[in-house]
């Protein structure tokens, strides 16, 4: 299924981002994580197989622009509904994955009547000294793989679309993407990503689902249960042979998951 | 010419396998590293060389911020100087920190400064960093992407603060003063010297030349490869319409002296590469947090350095190649006046910091290698930019009457 991409004005004009389109059905944005999001993605395809999924981008990612004036949690939440708004939407299912999950939470804190139903998959946003998230952001390149999936030769297929982490000029334009992308992403993840949640998740009122890869090394599947225990009637689903990108490893399983929302 | 004795401060006792069993000098470096009982005759010993530099002719004494770094210690620059100010008299104080972005509220760095300034008569050279990734993104924390934001908020409160008579308010993003009120103030007007440790950013540039600012490129390597960063910033001040004065700008540059070339190699070539293997040893993921630095100002020679042959053959510079790419100024005093002579002009500097301790030297040959570069070569590069000399925008002015510390009871009494 091939998706729309097109380009939204959103609060009023202030910032334009890009948002990919893709399926029919009952709408659900899509909230990416720090890497983003392409418009082939094989998990927007597969969303889009049962729901119409909106992708919007985050500023600082893709051609979406506005990434100055976004500096705290607060701003990108409200951005988020602001994008909501824009796609002409009423209360749309809200799936996050990672730092977009994070969001989604956040979304669903702060305005409880607004989000119904809420996926989160392997979100971001909880702190546990007993089970620390690793720092993203000193990774180098050629850690990612490993770090991101349960498969690091597949992962690294997946984020190099083929080409060699070590070809100079491949790794420049990688490296000034991730900048930029991570300059937005850390906002909200750096150096903790903790901005405050946990005091906020009692607010959520809708039906959610957690969807977890087994093999998470980035935020470990603890967190999935610490999600769990702190949103009341949530339900958690732990995919097996899947690292944090679970999206892209277990597309089908994580669909499946949120499909027991409707 | 001015000429500043600068001393970064390092840990001298790092393994010899350092490299091998650490991934990086900075960061994550264990401190079961550090030997405070050790560290007492490490900072003693640094202040006495500095103390010694302006005895022996040195214009400025420097000292610098980093956090969490053995290579550096001195994540409080402000302590230096001031231990400094009581036991020097003439000599301008350059600290190149503070890391303004780094203090909440930020007009602590206003306090600081001035009660330096007046405490040392107006000898303070007051540094405003943005201070590096490792510093200010992994020791401290900041966060990278709006760091920037709040070193601007930081600097307009400071200079306010320094300028304003009266308690104003300050609603700032980041810090919200009901009674912004700097106590004491500077004695420089209208405000200290203020020096820029920059790394090669056009924003930088611009803020140094349009605030009359002196630049000061802090490399470790060489004015060989400092030359094109350099030679965009003399671009720019022309393309600002500035006068080109060269004491607008400064460069740090190692220097090792000794009688001849050979006694030079033979003396510091160990120390030397102390500095270069074991100090320099930093883990490539903490140069440049993402968002650290705007997207134009990433260079692809840092690039390079990740990938993963490059990670694994970091390079062992021999002593030959270090004085060849310029990374070091070593020789003879005749060898090493040729070779600053061709760095000032080529560079068009009118400060040089001079990084003359290295790594593990121990306190007599730094003194060595000091007093032969004041005695034998500072002479003959100090009337290099004798047509500017009545520039005095970007250098301390001290009272003319200052206070000599009193003699401790004790030794008055003897």
């Amino acid at each position: 299924m091939s998706a729309r991409s097109y380009l939204v004005d959103v609060a009023q004009g202030r910032r334009r981002i890009r948002v990919f389109e893709a399926g029919g059905g009952r709408p659900l944005v899509f909230l990416h994580g720090a890497g983003g999001v392409t418009e082939d993605s094989p998990f927007l395809a597969a969303l889009a197989r049962r729901w119409r999924v909106f992708a919007p981008l985050l500023p600082g990612y893709g051609d979406s622009e506005g990434a100055e004036d976004l500096r705290d949690m607060l701003a990108v939440t409200l951005h988020s509904f602001d994008v909501v708004d824009a796609l002409g939407l009423d209360r749309p299912m809200l799936v996050g994955h990672s730092m977009g999950g994070m969001i989604a939470a956040e979304m669903a804190s702060v305005a409880p009547r607004e989000v119904e139903r809420l996926g989160l998959i392997a979100p971001a946003g909880l702190w546990l000294d007993a089970h620390p998230v690793p720092d993203l952001f000193s990774k180098l390149p050629h850690e990612l793989p490993a770090f991101l999936f349960h498969d690091p030769e597949f992962g690294e297929r997946m984020l190099t679309a083929g080409a060699d982490l070590d070809d100079p000029k491949f790794l420049e334009a990688f490296i000034i993407r991730n900048a930029r992308q991570l300059a937005m992403a850390g906002k909200l993840l750096f150096p903790i990503p903790d901005r405050g949640l946990a005091e906020r998740l009692y607010r959520i009122r809708a039906r959610t689902m957690l969807v977890w890869g087994e093999g998470d090394r980035v935020i470990p599947p603890a967190h999935g249960d610490a999600f769990c225990g702190g949103i009341a009637g949530a339900e958690l689903i732990r995919i097996p042979e899947a690292g944090h990108m679970v999206i892209i490893e277990q597309p089908e399983a994580v669909v499946a998951a949120l499909a027991r929302l409707g | 010419m001015r000429f500043v004795w600068f001393n970064l401060m390092p840990w001298p006792d790092l393994p010899e396998d350092f490299r091998e069993k650490y991934r990086s000098v900075w960061v994550d470096i264990p401190s079961a590293l550090y030997d405070p009982t050790r560290g007492h005759e490490v900072y003693n010993t640094y202040l006495d060389q500095l103390e010694f530099a302006e005895t022996v002719g040195y214009d400025g004494l420097g000292v610098n911020e980093h956090h969490a770094n053995a290579y550096g210690l001195m994540p409080s620059p402000c302590l230096m100087a001031a231990a400094l100010a009581r036991r020097t008299s003439r000599a301008a104080l350059v600290v190149l920190g503070s890391s303004i972005a780094l203090y909440d509220p930020p007009i602590r760095v206003a306090e600081e400064f001035a009660m330096l300034d007046v405490i040392s008569g107006g000898r303070l050279v007051a540094g405003f960093p943005v201070g590096t990734s490792m510093d200010t993104n992994y020791a401290y924390g900041r966060v990278p992407g709006t760091l920037r934001e709040r070193y601007a908020e930081a600097h307009a409160l400071i200079r306010r603060a320094w300028a304003e008579d009266q308690p104003f308010v300050f609603n700032g993003r980041y810090t919200k003063l009901r009674y912004a009120n700097c106590w004491p103030k500077p004695v420089q007007k209208p405000h200290p010297p203020i020096f820029i440790p920059g790394g090669g950013s056009v924003e930088t540039y611009d803020f140094c030349i349009e605030n009359n600012y002196n630049y000061s490129y802090l490399s470790f390597f060489g004015y060989l490869r400092g030359r094109r960063l350099m030679d965009n910033y003399w671009q720019r001040v022309a393309e600002l319409g500035a006068d080109d004065s060269p004491y607008r700008a400064g460069f740090a540059q190692s220097i090792c002296v000794a009688e001849t070339d050979a006694e030079a190699e033979r003396l510091y070539g160990s120390h030397v590469s102390y500095f270069f293997n074991r100090c320099l040893h930093i883990y490539p993921g903490f140069v440049d947090a993402p968002g650290y630095r705007t997207v134009k100002t990433i260079q692809s020679e840092f690039l390079n350095q990740l990938t993963r042959p490059n990670l694994g053959a970091a390079a062992s510079l021999s002593w030959g190649e270090l004085v060849e790419r310029g990374y070091i100024v070593a020789g003879s005093p005749e060898t090493v006046r040729q070779r600053m002579e061709e760095l000032i002009k080529t560079l068009r500097v009118g400060n040089i910091m001079c990084l003359i301790h290295m790594g593990d030297m121990p306190p007599e040959m730094t003194r060595y290698s000091t007093e032969l570069f004041a005695r034998k070569v500072m002479p003959h590069l100090r009337g290099i930019w004798k047509d500017y000399e009545a520039d005095e925008r970007f250098w301390i002015c001290p009272l003319a009457e200052r206070v000599v510390p009193a003699p401790i009871a004790a030794e008055a009494a003897r």
